[in-house]
């Protein structure tokens, strides 16, 4: 099984981490008038940087628009980044072409939150599942359709089911197809992006815990990213909360839900529903209104809706900083 | 004989679970294919149909009218016009299938490539549509048999240069859309190349509309081939196009005016056949007339 070649072995002790992105930025051009000339850009992904480990999960949190979607598209190369430096495996990716940039791409695979757009609906399971060994030769043809059901058993799917098409499997089944396809070809990361937001919630446990169950066998390191906090505290190692294209707060998951540092943190803890009516935090946001990527604030992105800022949040942006604890914060408060 | 009746209700059960087929409940979609079939049927097989001979002239029978002898009666040289339709009809048809599936193969594989690589591409190649479509289409057949002379392939390839800027325009409005999909994302992200990406994930994905406008371009191309032959740009005479009956007919109208109405109506069933089923193909394939699971 090509799967288990490519699985690090156990207990391998690794010290530098297998993602390293540096100030990842994706801006996005404006332009108008006749010549479309550029008036600006809208700075989706704005100076974004973590680690991530062998076999480990970083969960992405934050609101709709705060780029996570995309910071998760650009590091699949799906978009392009317009700057910054991600290092894979030790190896720069910027600079890849050709068949290391194949290689690249082999090793990193991408999870999508809509399980109907995401599968060609006029490609049988077999066929989408079938093509990522295609493209890149891996095994005998004669033994492809093997693995393509070996997978599909993996990842709880009936064999017999292979010849079926898209539209004949529920949501939840369609997303272990999306992952399964994620899977074939033994990637190191895959970028989970919001894979469970679509699905029933009996179906998103079901997911879930596929998810947990496959890093276990396989060793492979998830971009967990999601705006649901139960989802990512489920199974998340660390997290990272993104705000206006910026990570603000980057810690271990027990920390991060048990004292959130960042007020961005606590007010998006606090703005979960919770059984117990004790936990409920007190603190909410000065605004509800999300300025836009276009125009950001000065300084500190979050100062129009903190209750903490000061005329220092206006005027000096806030490094993402470690702390004592280990956390990052950015912060001058907290 | 139990045992050969035993599985009959069970049989009887899975037969009676078969959906119709949408196809199966349109009544024009019906019509226009059967109606088409005919036509194609006709122009395949018009050595076997045709009773007589098309150069065969019986001037004592000349304008005789439909007879038992001559089924729909004879033109102005006393030749058969019912051999002459079904020959017509081969050369209609032969030049729409050539005309329709060169303008279809060209236009989709600008469309795919304008879409999908966007910037410079797309601008380029739509603009060079839009000077295809800039020009008079009449004056652009016309001014191209001209110069390359009359003939089936001349024709054809005439026609091909004014019909291929409709499928290159639909087919890149689709591929725009399609190139956004998530499937398609992902199979960038296995790696899958630019060509493979369109020939597997774009292409059977916009199969439906290039199919609706091949049905209805088929129509048109008829229409177009009888024009010119019309207008004296078709195939020359002796050859049986409908186009040059229709207009030749017209100079006997007072005495006979059979061979007009029989040219012409030829040319508006066939059109008619070729529309219905493009309409029929539109409905059954349009993606908001498309019901999952429910029949």
């Amino acid at each position: 099984m090509p799967l288990d070649a490519t699985a690090p072995p156990a207990g391998a002790a690794d010290t530098a981490p297998l993602l390293s992105v540096e100030d990842l930025q994706v801006h996005f051009p404006i332009r108008a008038g006749v010549f479309q000339r550029q008036v600006g850009s809208v700075r989706a992904v704005d100076g974004v940087s973590f680690q991530l480990g062998r076999a480990e999960t970083l969960g992405l949190v934050g609101e709709s628009g705060c780029g996570k979607s995309t910071t998760g598209l650009a590091l699949t190369g799906l978009i392009p980044a317009t700057g910054g430096a991600v290092t894979f495996d030790g190896a720069r990716v910027g600079a890849a072409r050709g068949r290391d940039l194949a290689r690249y791409r082999q090793r990193m695979q991408i999870v999508f939150q809509d399980p109907f757009s995401s599968l060609n609906p006029r490609q049988s399971v077999r066929d989408i599942l079938r093509a990522p060994l295609d493209i890149h030769s891996i095994g005998a043809p004669a033994e492809r359709n093997e693995q393509v059901l070996a997978m599909m058993r993996r990842v709880g799917l009936r064999p017999d089911q292979a010849g079926n098409y898209p539209h004949q499997f529920s949501g939840g089944q369609r997303q272990r197809i999306g992952i399964a396809r994620a899977l074939m070809l033994g990637p190191d990361v895959i970028v989970c992006d919001e894979p469970v937001s679509a699905l029933d919630v009996s179906v998103q446990a079901q997911i879930l815990n596929l998810l947990a169950d496959l890093q276990e066998e396989l060793g492979v390191a998830y971009l967990f990213i999601s705006h649901d906090l139960g989802v990512v505290e489920y199974l998340s190692h660390k997290v990272a909360v993104m705000y206006l294209g910026k990570i603000v707060e980057l810690a271990e998951k027990a920390d991060l839900f048990a004292a959130p540092r960042h007020p961005y943190t606590e007010l998006l803890l606090g703005s979960t529903p919770s059984l117990d009516p004790r936990k409920r935090h007190g603190f909410t946001a000065q605004s509800e209104t999300v300025p836009s990527a276009t125009h950001k604030p000065s300084g500190c992105a979050f100062r129009t809706r903190c209750p903490l800022a000061t005329d220092r949040c206006a005027s000096e942006e806030p490094p993402l900083v470690p702390r004592e604890d280990g956390r990052l914060v950015a912060c001058h408060h907290r | 004989m139990t045992d050969a009746a035993q599985p009959a209700p069970q049989a009887a059960r899975a037969r009676r679970r078969i959906r119709w087929p949408k196809a199966l409940r349109s009544a024009p979609l019906i019509a226009g294919a059967l109606i088409s079939a005919t036509i194609i049927l006709l122009a395949i097989f018009a050595p076997f149909v045709a009773t007589h001979d098309l150069t065969q002239m019986d001037m004592p029978n000349r304008f005789s009218g439909p007879s038992a002898e001559h089924w729909l009666g004879t033109d102005n040289f006393g030749r058969d016009l019912w051999s002459r339709l079904v020959y017509g009809a081969r050369i209609s048809v032969t030049i729409a299938i050539i005309a329709v599936t060169l303008s279809a193969i060209i236009g989709t594989v600008i469309g795919l490539v304008a879409g999908y690589f966007g910037g410079w591409v797309d601008l380029l190649l739509m603009r060079l549509t839009d000077i295809f479509l800039g020009f008079p289409p009449l004056v652009l057949v016309l001014a191209v048999v001209a110069v390359v002379g009359p003939g089936l392939l001349n024709v054809a390839l005439s026609l091909v240069i004014v019909s291929w800027t409709e499928y290159a325009r639909v087919v890149r409005s689709t591929t725009l859309s399609l190139r956004e999909q998530n499937f398609v994302l992902a199979a960038r992200a296995i790696g899958a190349s630019p060509a493979r990406i369109l020939w597997r994930e774009v292409l059977p994905n916009s199969l439906g509309p290039i199919i609706v406008l091949a049905s209805l371009g088929l129509g048109t191309a008829i229409i177009w081939e009888s024009a010119l032959s019309f207008l004296g740009f078709g195939l020359p005479p002796p050859a049986p196009t409908w186009g040059w009956s229709l207009s030749y007919g017209t100079r006997f109208m007072r005495e006979d005016p059979w061979m007009s109405i029989i040219s012409g109506a030829a040319i508006m069933v066939t059109v008619l056949g070729f529309n219905l089923l493009g309409d029929g193909l539109r409905d059954l394939l349009d993606p908001r007339h498309q019901t999952r699971g429910k029949s």
